[in-house]
């Protein structure tokens, strides 16, 4: 059976009952619409919030952990080998914050095939004076590029210049840290190390992340700067930052190098699970949305098409008379669903990308994020896929039984009614 | 004098029943033949099972006992959708209404059972649709909706397309039924030259007595019986 026959019978029956075939249409269109908006914002915003903390978080973090040594001596003597120990008010061990051998590590991070890049980093507990009050705080000494390179470092530079920071003894304050101080940039401050050591900082940017907390008692120095103020050697490291071309890696790498280098190591999905339940809570809610609307559109092609079948039972009697078999009528009813599917569709992710693009527009600005000027939409090409897909499945669905109940038409019965 | 002409259609003890309200036999032991080339006409009383009898000849009704060839071929008992490439090659069927598709032009609706068929191409179907329709004298008409033609002209666009694939057998259920005086003779005058012109095999079921006079052959027909032919 030739298709362009079939096309030429399904359009001149849809031309015929254009105004339904357009309400059915459009109620496709606004489902598809719906669908790709709301998938491209809810994941624009879902990106945006993981982008918040996961981006600038290290897929792996390897430390020294202050803990009691889980050898005590009481275990280890013969004599109390096979008897129950308990030790009381146990204290943690004088074990050092700094990674033993850490430039071996790096380098052997650097050449591992599964790392993007690697970033060490130096952090100080410090007092910020101010006059007669001190304010408690925490330096971060980083590798400016390297930072900036992986951990989207200069996006949340909102004032200031943050190359000034590989000079020595220079910083950048948190935002809401520098506001309690009152100062400015350019301005010289000064800091105590937990250990007593004294230091003249110049103030050269503010960092705002968009959590408040962080931003309160944060600051950022150049590794050397750090390792000056606490009169430590260039060695001194106590994070390692590590970023992986696949995230899902993270788990398990953790734990392997954990035991190579008798340090403790952290993963991305373990300290950020709750990140990942908000965002496929979201991207649940959005589907369930939009299939709901393509059901509900899909209800409305089945109608319209029985409608359409019981208004044309003359035409498919005298085409089944003619010589056309059910499956050609089952194919023009199909058919004209699937068109319904493809122009509804069509037109809807057309006009979606076009929601989204308005989205886009919507000035969309807060304090707690620096990055973000107008609404985040996300505009990748899988939501428009899927839409196209679900479109088409569901007229499919939708035609589906009134194109077989058309296939079923004994054109005697109507022939003899009349 | 027409026995050395092969059969076109051949009905063997042929009983239909109905279930419905009670179930009575409308069609009993129907047996008869048209050779080709013959012009036909079925008659009887009106509910006697004349256009039960048609639709089961077209093979749009397959509940059925008894045997029915055509063209040689034992067509009882085939698959659907073998009976419907039979109906579109070798039957062209006229409805006592003139059934019409409203969604397309007077030409297109002769060409319509041609294209599925797929013998001829598009052009050669259009060229042999307006040839038709020049036999009927509606080729002025042919890119006219069929709902804005008269039922006189109807039923010729009808016949028209009836011819567009050669059939073996034209059959019609009271073609002139609907029609007044003088539309119905132009139809029946059309169906008689047909029969003479291009000795197209013809079976057509009236009630005009005028009508079945000018066919070669009557059949009469009386409560689901033939009594005569
Ligand atoms: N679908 C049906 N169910 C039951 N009885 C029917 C049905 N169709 C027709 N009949 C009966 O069969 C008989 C023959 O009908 P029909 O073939 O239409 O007669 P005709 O065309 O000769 O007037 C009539 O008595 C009619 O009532
Ligand atoms: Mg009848």
């Amino acid at each position: 059976m030739k298709w362009s026959l079939i096309l030429e019978l399904s359009k001149a029956l849809m031309l015929a009952r254009f105004k339904q075939t357009a309400v059915a249409a459009t109620g496709v269109m606004f489902s598809i619409t719906m669908f790709v908006t709301l998938l491209g914002f809810m994941n624009g915003l879902n990106s945006m919030l993981d982008g918040l903390v996961l981006n600038r978080t290290p897929h792996i973090r390897f430390y020294n952990e202050i803990k009691p040594n889980p050898n005590q001596p009481v275990d280890i003597t013969d004599e109390f080998q096979n008897t129950w120990n308990i030790i009381r008010s146990i204290k943690p061990s004088t074990s050092r914050l700094a990674i033993y051998n850490s430039e071996q590590i790096i380098q052997n991070l650097e050449n591992d095939q599964r790392v993007l890049g690697v970033s060490p980093k130096v952090s100080a507990q410090v007092f910020f004076n101010v006059g007669t009050i001190d304010l408690t705080g925490i330096v971060s000494g980083i590798d400016v590029q390297k930072e900036a390179q992986l951990f989207a470092f200069t996006d949340y530079i909102t004032a200031g210049n943050y190359e000034e920071l590989n000079q020595t003894n220079t910083i950048i304050l948190g935002k809401g840290l520098a506001d309690r101080m009152l100062t400015g940039i350019g301005d010289v401050i000064q800091i105590t190390t937990a250990q007593g050591n004294k230091m003249q900082v110049r103030v050269v940017g503010y960092y705002q992340s968009g959590l408040g907390d962080y931003d309160n008692s944060n600051s950022f120095a150049s590794i050397g700067t750090v390792q000056k103020m606490l009169g430590e050697p260039p060695s001194y490291v106590t994070d390692i930052q590590v970023k992986l071309h696949n995230l899902d890696l993270a788990p398990s790498m953790a734990r392997e190098l954990e035991k190579i280098y008798n340090i403790d190591a952290d993963d991305i999905q373990t300290v950020n699970a709750q990140f990942e339940t908000g965002t496929n809570i979201r991207t649940l809610i959005s589907y369930a949305v939009g299939i709901t609307l393509l059901v509900v559109s899909g209800f409305g092609i089945y109608n319209i098409l029985n409608m359409m079948i019981y208004e044309k039972l003359d035409t498919i009697a005298i085409l089944k008379a003619i010589g056309f078999n059910g499956s050609d009528v089952n194919r023009i009813f199909i058919t004209i669903a699937l068109s319904i599917g493809v122009i509804g569709g069509g037109i809807g992710l057309v006009f979606g990308y076009f929601a989204c693009l308005g989205i886009d527009q919507i000035p969309f600005e807060t304090e707690a994020l620096p990055t973000i000027k107008t609404f985040p939409v996300d505009y990748n090409p899988k939501y428009y896929f899927i839409g196209a897909s679900f479109s088409l499945i569901t007229t499919y669905l939708a035609g589906f039984f009134p194109a077989r109940k058309a296939s079923g038409v004994d054109p005697v019965d109507i022939i003899r009614g009349k | 004098m027409k026995n050395h002409h092969p059969t076109a259609l051949q009905a063997e003890g042929v009983d239909k029943f109905f279930f419905n309200p009670t179930k009575t036999q409308v069609l009993k032991k129907v047996s008869f033949e048209v050779k080709q080339g013959e012009f036909v006409s079925v008659v009887g009383k009106s509910g006697c099972g004349k256009s039960t009898l048609l639709y089961i000849l077209s093979t749009m009704d397959t509940d059925y006992q008894g045997k029915l060839h055509m063209d040689g071929e034992l067509i009882t008992g085939k698959p659907r959708n073998y009976l419907a490439h039979l109906r579109n090659e070798k039957i062209g069927f006229v409805f006592q209404f003139h059934y019409l598709l409203n969604e397309f032009s007077v030409l297109e609706n002769i060409m319509i059972p041609g294209l599925k068929l797929g013998k001829y191409s598009r052009e050669e179907l259009e060229y042999r649709a307006m040839e038709k329709l020049r036999i009927f004298e509606m080729e002025e008409h042919a890119l006219k909706k069929a709902n804005q033609l008269s039922g006189g002209q109807k039923q010729r666009v009808a016949i028209a397309r009836a011819l567009i694939n050669d059939p073996l057998l034209i059959m019609g259920d009271e073609p002139t039924g609907n029609l007044d005086k003088k539309n119905s003779d132009i139809v029946f005058n059309k169906f008689k030259e047909l029969a003479q012109e291009f000795k197209q095999t013809m079976l057509v079921v009236t009630h005009d007595q005028e009508f079945a006079e000018g066919t070669d052959r009557i059949i009469e027909m009386e409560d689901g019986r033939v009594i005569r032919q």
